[in-house]
């Protein structure tokens, strides 16, 4: 416990540095933007300071030093209009009278304490928000005004300005359900707890009754307690044993649940009857127990990861409404309504949300998300773009020639593949249910066996020893062996950087034997390339003379060359001129600068390679030659060579074969490499090699790998962050965890042992119950104690071998910062 | 005998309390947001004083 005083101290010691922006830390290059002693980086993060110190809100700089967001990007003015317009504002909204308006916000740029702070302190911008209050784990504001003081596109533009921008996609609209926890799930293991502690302290005096004292005298009061206190365990927590066991039936399978209904229900009855008729207190005890421990199984394995969505689509990657324009003007409208022959307005960094045709402006369209080709391609007037490309180029004008959902990238996600349920399919294929399959038929063959048994010997002993059995060899103990180790399993995947969607997953995960790679930004960095510089090495003042003429230009090599040159003294410029899919020409520090192809600079290219990955510099009469080369991920050669002795490898790529040596040497020559890859091929390539018998697991970040990661056994997308856009897959990892990989496959396959394992122990607590229950002795007592004794012991065998095995393998076992 | 027979049903009851809170807890979504708590206790609700920034 710390007072205020002590943690205001605390505060006061992280010092501002004054070379650092007060507002978001970046390094500021003049002392020219600043309020008194605070300097700023851009008149953005000024802004803000401004907005925030107003309002009394400067605590919010107290929390934590320098919790902005750089502002330097700018918002464009009219980004947001299209929320004025009341229909596509009323998609977004979760509640409206009229007025008074609750709506919720994603807002990726949440990240500490003081995000926190002043998100919930907004009524202090803006006295119509009611109420601002944010969830840090989704990083979901919800934010209560009032519609006729302040709109929603106000709102949002106030939080873009606070540098918070919410995503709004077209995802959001329509969307009413809040997502997270399964709520009836948590209800019923609380009402289960319940009871199943009370019961236990009523079945006390039972179990220790010498048929004296009190236990006689209330035996009664107490066993009509018990089956009251048993009523909602059997008929509400246990239901969905009940009804999952009744779905596996009508489709003539024995799932895991049948058994454990089975004995659940049995348990019930023949406990009523001993009640009723006098004879005995039942096992309701150990009933609920059961109940109980396998509800408890059942949310840790179904724990699910809040910040993480595994089924996003297109959907969430296109915008929700577009600027149309009509004779009347410019319009929004929202994507639904987009009709053929549309004409529809682009700006700078906006998606192309359906095929359409260019007819006007600079088409410099950025495919790197749908193709996986890293270079922006230039379209002329009258050609054709596709859905899902990025405009990079300023404003665009585009006629629509197909509807959104008819598009080349969106028609992906109408092939058969994404019509099916993955997680079903695989969980009707799993090993648990092979296993309880085999263990009803064994038990309902030993049981019969005991009926035969006594009906020679002592026919009153049917009833009791046959329900016995069914009771005592409840399969429960597998049920939970297998919960326990896949939830403990989870959990330490996901602090060691894989998330899985659920346990069906890591089930698949020990089956694979063929792994394929997307190339672009998975094999590869993102955005970052290798620079090698031939023939004229540049001098210093050419370098300046270079960095000059290439700062202005947005193309990625431009932008690759400066990022080569580093922090450099910018020359005067004259001329510049940029012939787009050409190069950039200037006169620079008295020289002509020539930046771009061969033919573009007049260089003659003698060598063999090829030029699409090199760009010619004339300065003068000097001429140099840049050649670029994606960088590989520096953890992959480790990681595929540990991969390569496990499974057989294979890579597709987007992109041009420029880099099939250099893939060749790393894979070795069993491998298949494919270029120029399209979507849908690598799609079918993966079902092909299902076809041949493999089960494919595909690693890829990207649109253009989601119908490859749909169609795979295992599709596992590599994300730089995690809490970004990911295309629907079965597990994401995290990218800075590379490392680790190989490792953490072999972790999530050892699942199988350590259930084996544990249902050997569960079966040993099976065969002496058994035991006494095939003599027809299997008193409450006994039945009680074995019980919570093998679920104690499975507990601890699975999570500590599953931990065990984690640290044999080096990774960390318990989560940073929990 | 008979106060053991009061007690029981007291000791359900106080026990049933319990889970009424949790039930409540749960549907108020307390359990939805486990970091935001943590750091939301960490703020005062007053705002700090106006402290040496000047309102500009």
């Amino acid at each position: 416990m710390f007072t205020t005083k002590e943690r205001n101290t605390y505060i006061f010691v992280q010092k501002v540095p004054e070379t650092l922006c007060y507002h978001c830390g970046v390094a500021c290059v003049t002392d020219n933007i600043a309020i008194e002693d605070k300097v700023f980086c851009c008149e953005g993060c000024k802004l803000v300071y401004e907005i925030v110190a107003e309002n009394g809100l400067c605590d919010y700089y107290k929390i934590q030093s320098h919790p902005g967001l750089s502002r330097i990007k700018s918002l464009r003015k009219e980004k947001y209009a299209y929320l004025d317009n009341e229909e596509i504002a009323k998609q977004i909204y979760k509640f409206t009278d009229g007025d008074r308006t609750i709506v919720t916000l994603y807002l990726p740029g949440v990240h500490c304490s003081s995000c926190m702070w002043l998100l919930e302190h907004l009524h202090k911008i803006n006295p119509y928000i009611t109420e601002s209050r944010l969830n840090f784990t989704t990083k979901e504001i919800t934010v209560h005004f009032t519609k006729t003081n302040i709109s929603l596109r106000e709102i949002v533009e106030l939080l873009a300005t606070l540098g918070y921008e919410p995503y709004i996609s077209l995802d959001d609209a329509g969307k009413k359900t809040v997502k997270g926890f399964d709520k009836q799930k948590i209800y019923k293991l609380g009402i289960a707890g319940f009871c199943f502690g009370n019961i236990m302290m009523m079945s006390f005096p039972e179990y220790l009754s010498d048929n004296s004292g009190i236990g006689i005298k209330y035996e009664n009061l107490f066993r009509y307690l018990n089956l009251v206190l048993a009523l909602p365990v059997f008929f509400y927590c246990g239901s969905e044993f009940f009804s999952a066991a009744w779905k596996g039936l009508k489709q003539k399978t024995l799932n895991i649940d049948a058994p454990i209904a089975l004995a659940v229900i049995i348990t019930f009855l023949r406990s009523i009857y001993e009640i009723a008729s006098g004879t005995g207190s039942g096992y309701l005890d150990s009933m609920s127990g059961i109940i109980f421990f396998m509800l408890v199984g059942r949310v840790v394995q179904e724990r699910t990861y809040k910040f993480i969505s595994f089924n996003r689509d297109y959907k969430s990657y296109f915008p929700i409404a577009v600027s149309v324009v009509t004779p009347n003007g410019v319009e929004n409208k929202m994507l639904s309504d987009l009709r053929e022959k549309d004409v529809v307005q682009l700006h700078n960094d906006e998606i192309i949300p359906a095929d359409s045709i260019v007819v006007q402006g600079n088409a410099t369209i950025d495919y790197s998300f749908v193709t996986g080709e890293s270079e922006p391609v230039r379209v002329l007037q009258g050609q054709q773009v596709y859905a899902g490309g990025r405009q990079t180029g300023g404003q665009l004008t585009i006629q629509i020639i197909k509807p959104v959902a008819g598009s080349y990238l969106t028609s992906l996600w109408n092939h058969y593949s994404f019509t099916r349920n993955k997680a079903e399919t695989n969980d009707r294929n799993s090993i648990v249910h092979l296993m309880s399959r085999y263990f009803t038929y064994v038990l309902l063959t030993l049981a019969l066996i005991t009926a035969v048994y006594w009906g020679f010997h002592d026919p009153s002993k049917i009833m009791t020893s046959v329900t016995a059995m069914l009771i005592v060899a409840c399969p429960c103990a597998l049920l939970l062996s297998v919960t326990f180790t896949n939830g403990t399993l989870l959990r330490l995947l996901s602090i060691n950087g894989l998330f899985l969607r659920d346990t069906t997953v890591l089930e698949q995960i020990g089956n694979i034997d063929h792994i394929v790679f997307d190339k672009t930004g998975t094999l590869t960095q993102g955005s970052e390339s290798n620079v090698v510089c031939t023939g004229h090495q540049l001098t210093e003042s050419e370098k300046d003379i270079l960095y000059s003429a290439v700062s202005p230009s947005k193309h990625p090599y431009s932008k690759a060359l400066a990022k080569w040159m580093g922090q450099r003294e910018l020359v005067a410029v004259t001329d510049w001129r940029e012939t787009t899919g050409q190069g950039v020409e200037c006169l620079c520090g008295g020289e002509q600068v020539y930046v771009g192809s061969a033919a573009f600079t007049g260089v003659k290219n003698d060598s063999q390679v090829d030029d699409k990955t090199s760009v010619f510099v004339r300065i003068g009469n000097q001429v140099s030659r840049f050649s670029f080369s994606p960088v590989f991920r520096s953890e992959i050669p480790e990681v595929i060579s540990k991969l390569g002795h496990r499974s057989r490898l294979s890579v597709l790529s987007g992109d041009n074969d420029s880099q099939r040596s250099v893939l060749a040497g790393l894979f070795g020559s069993g491998s298949e490499l494919r270029f120029g890859q399209k979507p849908i091929d690598k799609l079918t390539y993966i079902e092909s090699l299902q076809k041949k018998g493999d089960k494919v697991m595909m690693i890829g970040d990207g649109l253009n790998d989601a119908g490859a990661l749909q169609q795979s056994n295992v599709g596992i997308t590599l994300a730089d962050d995690i809490n970004n856009f990911t295309p629907s897959c079965d597990a994401i990892l995290d990218s800075g965890k590379l490392k680790s990989f190989p490792d953490l496959l072999k972790l999530a396959s050892s699942g199988g042992n350590i259930i084996a394992a544990s249902f050997i122990i569960s079966l040993v607590y099976n065969i002496i119950g058994l035991y006494f229950a095939m003599q027809g002795l299997l008193q409450p007592i006994y039945a009680a104690i074995l019980m919570p004794c093998s679920t104690l012991s499975i507990v601890l065998v699975t999570s500590g071998m599953a931990n065990i095995s984690a640290l044999r393998k080096k990774l960390s076992v318990v989560s940073e910062g929990d | 005998m008979s106060a053991l027979f009061v007690l029981v049903f007291v000791s359900i009851g106080i026990a049933g309390l319990f889970l009424v809170a949790f039930i409540w807890n749960v549907k108020n979504n307390q359990y939805e947001d486990q970091k935001g708590a943590a750091l939301r206790i960490l703020h005062d609700n007053e705002l700090l004083q106006e402290s040496n920034i000047n309102k500009s």
